[in-house]
Formats: C-alpha cells, sequence, structure tokens
C-alpha cells in the first residue's frame, strides 16, 4: 500500500514542529481577530496569542467544548464571511442543538486531501471501485469519503443509506473492490451476501474501511471473516473532518493522525491536566488549517493513547489508539468508574463475539444494583442451561475482577432487548442527587 | 535552511515583529507579503543582523546566528538585496559589483571571483554594457539588476530580496521576476519579500502573510490565490457580521 502524501506523512519529526507551530501561531493570530469567542476566551485568562511560543505552550489555553460550539449556532464559531465559504454541513443534533461546520475552498481542499490519504492508508488505489455507504446529506459523511475518492481516480459509487440489499446488488453488480460503512452496516451486508447465497466468484471485495462506531479487533476480525477482505479502521469528527483525522496503515497497528493539520493531546476527562504520552486520557484537538471554522483545543470526548514511536510502514506521524469508549459515557458505581465498552471487551474476550447489551443501573436503599441485558443472538444461544449458568459466571467473575463491580448477566430475546433497552447502552435509573 | 521561531523585533521601544515563526528550506523560494508596515523589511534586517534589538531564535544551516555579526551572518551565506536597491551611487557599475565579494578576496583565489563576474555580467549583460557607468545615473530596472548582481558577488546560500519591484515599471519588474525565478531554478534559495502580491504568487513556492508584526496566513500559491484573507490583511476587515 502506497503513502498519499509523503512530504507531510513522513516528514522528519523536528521539520514536522516546525511546520505545526507555525502553523498553529498563524491559527492563533487569526482566530483572535476575527472570532469573537476565542477572543473572549483569551482576555479571560490574560493571554494574547503572541505568547504561545511552543507547541508546549498551547496548554495555557482553555479547551473548547461542544456545548460551545451548539451556543454558536449557527454562524458564531466562523472565522471568515459566509460568502467565503463554499460548503456548509451539520452534526446530527440527537444529544443537543445542532453544529454547523463551514468549509470555505481551501478547506474542501484540505479535507479532500485527508480523505485520500485516509482511503490510500486502506489500501484505495485509483483501480478501485468504491462504494460509499454512509449518506450524502448535511448530516452524513458520504461526501467526505467522496471527493478523497475521487481525487485518487477510484470508480465512485454513491451508495449513500440505502439499505444492505440493495448495496449488496449494487455491489455484486458494479464489481465494487471497496466498502466503505460503519462496521455494523458492514455485518449486515454479510448477511445479506450469507442469505442471498452468494459466492465469494459473485462478489469482488477486496476491502473495507469502517468508521462511526466502536469498532473491537473481535469485531474487525468478524467482518474479515464474514466479508472476506482487508478491514481498517479510521477516525475522525463532522466539528473538525469526518473522514480525515486518522487513519490505519496495513500494519494495523494505530491510527495516524495527520498532524500537519490537526495538533492531538490527551487530557484527563475529570482534571482536565495534559497527560503524557501513553496515557490514556480523552483526545483534543486543535485544528492548524482550517480556515472557516477553526478549533482551539476543542474536547472530542473520544478516549484514547498516543504513541510516537515509528511505525513500519514509514509514516512518522503519532499514531492513536482505537478509540476505546467516550469520556459521556463514563458510568460510576459504588465510586468505581468505567466504560460499558469494557464489559463489552470482557464479552468478546469470554465469548469470542460482541454481543449487543445494555448495563442498566438502579439502586435499592443504599445498595447499587447492576444488571446487564444481553440479546440472544446466533452466537449467544444456549440450549443447555448449564453451559449458559457456567459462562454467565465466568464473565460476572471476571466483570468482578477487573472493574470490582458486582453485576448479574441476563439473557433477552431481540424483540424485549429493543423495547427494554430503546438502543441505548447504558440506563440508569438511580435518582440523581 | 533558515529556520525562524517567536522572532520580536524592536526599534527602541516599538515592537515590530511579535513572535514570527517561518522556514525556508533548501532550493525553496519563499515569499512573503503583507501591507506597507506589517513588517517585511524589519524581518529581513533581522536574519542579516541588522536589528540590534531582537529576541527568538534565527537557525541558519542548523547555526544559531540571532545575535551574530552581519559581517558573520555574510560570511555564513546570507545575502541582502536591500529595500530601494542602496547601491552605491557614486560609484561605477563595477565598482559595486566587485564590492560585493568583498568578503571573499583575502579567503579565495582571485580567478575564481573573477569567474563569478564574468558569470554575472553573461546573465546582466546591460550591466557589462554600461561598467563604467556612475551607479546613480542607471535606470530603475537596470539599478535593481546591479543590486541583485551584488548580492550574487558574494555566492550567497541564502538570497533575501526586500522588495525588487518597488518603482520599477511593469514591464521592468517582470523582467526582475524572470530573473528571480532563473536563480531559483538554478539552485538559489530565496527569501523575497513582496507587496506585489501577484508576482510573489506567480514565483514562490509557498508563501506567508504577515500583518502588524505577525503571521496570519500561509501556504502554497494555489491555496492563497483564493484566500480572501489576503486582501482583509491589506485593506481591513470588510464586515461585521458572518453573514454579511
Amino acid at each position: 500500500m502506497s503513502i498519499w502524501n509523503p512530504h507531510f506523512e513522513c516528514m522528519v519529526k523536528d521539520e514536522l514542529k516546525q511546520l505545526e507551530l507555525e502553523r498553529l501561531q498563524a491559527t492563533l493570530n487569526r482566530v483572535y481577530r476575527s472570532v469573537a469567542f476565542y477572543r473572549k476566551l483569551f482576555d479571560q485568562v490574560g493571554l494574547v496569542p503572541d505568547e504561545i511560543n511552543s507547541l508546549e505552550e498551547l496548554a495555557r489555553i482553555p479547551f473548547t467544548g461542544k456545548t460551545t460550539l451548539r451556543q454558536s449556532y449557527p454562524y458564531e464559531m466562523f472565522a471568515v464571511p459566509l460568502r467565503d465559504v463554499v460548503r456548509l454541513q451539520c452534526t446530527s443534533g440527537t444529544t443537543g442543538e445542532p453544529i454547523v461546520v463551514g468549509y470555505t475552498r481551501n478547506d474542501l481542499v484540505h479535507w479532500t486531501e485527508v480523505g485520500a490519504r485516509v482511503l490510500c492508508a486502506g489500501g484505495v488505489t485509483k483501480d478501485d471501485v468504491v462504494q460509499i455507504c454512509f449518506d450524502y446529506s448535511l448530516f452524513g459523511g458520504g461526501l467526505g469519503f467522496h471527493y478523497g475518492a475521487e481525487l485518487i481516480g477510484a470508480s465512485v459509487i454513491p451508495g449513500s443509506n440505502l439499505d444492505p440489499a440493495r448495496q449488496v446488488v449494487i455491489a455484486r453488480d458494479y464489481r465494487t473492490t471497496t466498502l466503505i460503512a460503519t462496521p455494523g452496516f458492514g455485518l449486515r451486508v454479510a448477511a445479506v451476501i450469507r442469505e442471498k447465497g452468494l459466492s465469494p466468484a459473485d462478489i469482488y471485495l477486496r476491502r473495507g474501511l469502517f468508521t462511526g462506531e466502536p469498532f473491537s479487533e473481535v469485531t474487525r476480525k468478524q467482518i474479515e471473516d464474514e466479508l472476506n477482505i482487508k478491514a481498517t479502521d479510521n477516525y475522525g469528527l463532522s466539528e473538525i473532518a469526518w473522514p480525515g483525522v486518522a487513519a490505519e496503515c496495513e500494519k494495523k497497528k494505530g491510527l495516524h493522525i495527520f498532524e500537519d493539520q490537526f495538533i492531538p493531546e490527551i487530557i484527563d476527562p475529570q482534571t482536565e491536566e495534559v497527560l503524557p504520552l501513553g496515557k490514556k486520557g480523552e483526545l483534543v484537538l486543535t485544528t492548524i488549517a482550517k480556515e472557516a471554522f477553526p478549533l482551539i483545543r476543542y474536547r472530542t470526548g473520544d478516549i484514547t493513547v498516543l504513541d510516537v514511536s515509528p511505525c513500519e510502514c514509514g509514516r512518522t506521524l503519532v499514531r492513536m489508539r482505537k478509540v476505546s469508549g467516550r469520556t459521556d459515557e463514563m458510568v460510576t458505581i459504588n465510586g468505581v468508574s468505567f466504560f460499558p465498552s469494557q464489559i463489552g471487551h470482557i464479552f468478546s474476550e469470554i465469548l469470542g463475539v460482541e454481543p449487543r447489551s445494555c448495563l442498566v443501573i438502579d439502586r435499592r436503599g443504599d445498595q447499587e444494583i447492576v444488571k446487564i441485558l444481553v440479546q440472544v443472538s446466533e452466537e449467544i444461544f444456549f440450549d443447555e442451561m448449564k453451559k449458559f449458568q457456567n459462562l454467565k459466571s465466568r464473565v460476572e467473575r471476571e466483570i468482578y475482577r477487573d472493574l470490582g463491580i458486582s453485576a448479574e448477566v441476563k439473557l433477552v430475546e431481540p424483540d424485549s432487548f429493543a423495547r427494554e433497552t430503546e438502543g441505548k447502552r447504558v440506563i440508569d435509573k438511580r435518582e440523581r442527587s | 535552511m533558515l529556520i525562524i521561531r517567536n522572532l520580536r523585533s524592536y526599534y527602541g521601544r516599538m515592537q515590530a515583529l511579535k513572535g514570527v515563526s517561518l522556514h525556508v528550506e533548501e532550493g525553496e523560494i519563499v515569499a512573503l507579503i503583507g501591507a506597507n508596515g506589517a513588517g517585511k523589511t524589519t524581518l529581513l534586517n533581522s536574519i542579516v543582523g541588522l536589528v540590534p534589538s531582537l529576541t527568538g531564535q534565527i537557525l541558519f544551516l542548523n547555526a544559531d546566528i540571532t545575535h551574530q555579526s552581519p559581517q558573520e551572518i555574510i560570511r555564513m551565506g546570507v545575502s541582502l538585496v536591500p529595500e530601494g536597491r542602496q547601491l552605491f551611487a557614486p560609484l561605477t557599475v563595477m565598482e559595486n559589483l566587485t564590492l560585493g565579494a568583498y568578503q571573499r578576496y583575502r579567503r579565495e583565489k582571485k580567478s575564481k571571483i573573477k569567474s563569478d563576474l564574468d558569470t554575472i555580467l553573461e546573465r546582466f549583460p546591460i550591466l557589462k554594457e554600461r561598467g563604467s557607468q556612475v551607479a546613480g545615473t542607471l535606470s530603475g530596472g537596470e539599478q535593481q539588476m546591479l543590486a541583485v548582481g551584488r548580492a550574487l558577488m558574494s555566492r550567497p546560500k541564502l538570497l533575501l530580496l526586500d522588495e525588487p519591484s518597488m518603482g520599477l515599471a511593469p514591464l521592468v519588474a517582470a523582467q526582475i521576476f524572470q530573473i528571480i525565478s532563473e536563480l531559483h531554478q538554478q539552485g538559489t534559495t530565496i527569501l523575497l519579500v513582496e507587496q506585489n502580491t501577484g508576482a510573489a504568487f506567480k514565483v514562490s513556492n509557498r508563501t506567508y502573510v504577515i500583518e502588524t508584526g505577525r503571521v496570519v496566513l500561509q501556504g502554497t500559491p494555489e491555496e492563497l490565490v483564493h484566500n480572501r484573507e489576503i486582501k482583509r490583511a491589506y485593506l481591513g476587515r470588510e464586515y461585521k457580521k458572518v453573514w454579511e
């Protein structure tokens, strides 16, 4: 697999640091001048952009959070006049007010460029037929992948949000080689291929790039086996670039962050302290090439670890581990904090697959009652009570050992599961104190 | 080749540069554009050691030249074509040129310097023609060529040019930029300060935009040519609300 832009992706570290410093300073000068929020933020802490003389000093600037972006709806965070903005996209507003993101012509060029880097890292070349199964609307990530794929010169199919059955027909007939979707969608596509009884000869799929959802190694292996493809991960966020912040190379040992465009930091989500390299914490990103919607120290809410050791692929860019959870998913029971994804991980290890589960927390008196509802499926079905009991005990023991909480595992039929959980991963019935 | 970090330059109590960081790689031609008074000339003068009061870091070929003397910096391979040419007006063209190599006379063979002089005269035939003419009586374009020739006589690794097209008729300015482009193609690394953004974009690999002593934008000509921030940097903001 080749590297789309070796000049930046394989840049010598010293040069990269100088480039980052220059771009950061220019960005700070611009936002101070053009974005009221940032001028106020700086003034509040008695700082001027001139004082940021190194990448480490970035830590002196307060964070920007999602709440701020929501409160700035629609255009308050824009750093250029609307007439310079050539694209408007929006994050879905399911958990609050939507956030409008703008792109100038240059921003689109850069977004296309990082999109191409992501696809190239996943092995896409101009000879590929790429099917993009993401929504192409205001809210979707379809366009991001689309421009990048076109830049590479692949044959691009805007599959958008057609259902899996139709996507499969298209993939079969148009000879799609590369699938771009969420991991969940990838598995649904695999299910359709199985149901239709299609043979490997009918399907030309060779690889897939999956994003938009947490994606364990167990799930990756499942996708790769069921679709007979190589699957890679990539990371982005609509407020900054989706896709385009980081991408897994063929070595599959972390996602390379495009540091010439985004400066990453890891912080402790509670204390907000910057953590040393190698520690797990919340990813904070600062855009250094964005014109219309620059963000300084934006808290992504995603938990990961950074690794600066050199990668065998040749890229010198820092790597982030697959996102292991979100800060807003963090749960505290009996004084212990953890992420529901950690429970999912335990299931994967013991069962070999990660089932759909939901954590239900309730309080009776001063006792916290924890139930883990697990949806019955092909892999999670036990005809023998004894088998189930054994596995249940094992999981409950592991959870107690790893997380320090006593939880009861319950199997639930799919219909009841959907009804009881409403698609949530955590249901916290405890009264707010 | 040239790395600048957090450069702050002062004229007495007046701060002309407020933390400028930039770099020029070997073989590149980098342009620095900005309005009058933005700090462009101060930046070039800071590099060659003509601004006594400054802080920050200037590295040339990995050596720290931040507080070095101008003589030492020229000797290391930096040469400046100053704003307004600043020729030795009462001296002849030939005298101006040979003075450009004054640092080299005790260190190198005269024959080598002579051969460089011949090369420059070949490149600028008009200077050969007017060899014994007094520099102050040359036309604007000829003076600019002489200033460039004089700077080249020191065999610079990095050539700094301060508004080479200033005060020149458009056709003559185009000629000068043609020469700059040729110099670059032949391997000279160049840092060019210009108010003429169009010309700067045509000739440079990368450009920095400076506004009141700070870098506000940088990128390749393709990236910057569409960017209205530059117009705003020169003319001021033209909107109050984003949607105006």
